[in-house]
């Protein structure tokens, strides 16, 4: 059953967004503001762009693994949920700047990590099919 | 390792969960508009908001299980920028603003709405 597969990779992406999220959060010098969790949103979206442009019916990868990979995968690597209290909190602690950077930064990389992503997928399309 | 098994239950759960809700909202409204991971993303926010504000998410294994694994993985980030990246370059720039502007502003109002109850 493909529900199971997408749990399966669910899982996947739910530990490496616990493991960079905390690993990026300890080695930057502040510790208020949520990189962690930026760091995994920008890269999801980077590689949900390459992915999604990546493979198509050329690549011919079953509708299973894609669906593994794009929302079992990578849908539960990146969260909103998290984003959406970081950012209250940041509020709540009269950080406004800070709020407002983080949602900022979060928009618009996450569009353009989709962009570049997009970009590298369809040339390595090319190279691969010619 | 109770806190890996607590991750991983929440994040098959959460990812499980979505992909249901998703496969049903599109089925039952098919169309442009991503329904389905507005409907998570706002949700889960809520929900997560509330984990938070209860004071519940001070438990580890409650935070871990629930928090970061199941509403984790049940809420995506790079799925709505995906979609909304390609109503814009589908020429749906209005559905594409709706869609963002009502993510964010909801999502967020949702989660401090959830903190404060």
């Amino acid at each position: 059953m493909t529900y199971v597969w997408v749990g399966a990779a669910g899982v996947v992406g739910t530990l490496l967004r616990y493991v960079l999220g905390v690993s990026v959060q300890r080695i930057v010098p502040s510790t208020v503001f949520p990189f962690g969790t930026l760091v995994v949103n920008l890269l999801g979206c980077l590689a949900l762009g390459w992915f999604s442009h990546w493979m198509t019916d050329t690549n011919r990868l079953s509708p299973r693994i894609r669906a593994a990979v794009s929302a079992g995968l990578l849908g539960s690597f990146t969260t909103f949920s998290t984003f959406s209290v970081e950012a209250v909190q940041l509020f709540q602690h009269g950080l406004w700047w800070s709020g407002m950077a983080y949602v900022g930064i979060s928009m618009f990389g996450g569009w353009g990590m989709v962009w570049l992503g997009a970009r590298m997928g369809v040339k390595r399309k090319r190279v691969q099919h010619g | 390792m109770v806190e890996i098994g607590g991750l991983a239950a929440g994040g098959f759960l959460g990812a499980v969960v979505r992909y249901a809700v998703a496969r049903f909202v599109s089925g039952r409204w098919p169309g442009q508009f991503p329904f389905g991971t507005l409907l998570v993303n706002l949700l889960g926010s809520f929900l997560l908001g509330w984990l938070v504000g209860s004071g519940l998410g001070a438990n580890e294994t409650t935070a871990l299980l629930l928090g970061t694994g199941f509403l984790g993985a049940f809420t995506t980030f790079s799925t709505f920028k995906l979609e909304s990246w390609t109503l814009f370059r589908q020429g749906l720039g209005k559905k594409g603003l709706l869609y963002t502007g009502v993510t964010y502003v909801l999502g967020i109002a949702a989660a401090w709405l959830g903190f404060c109850l």
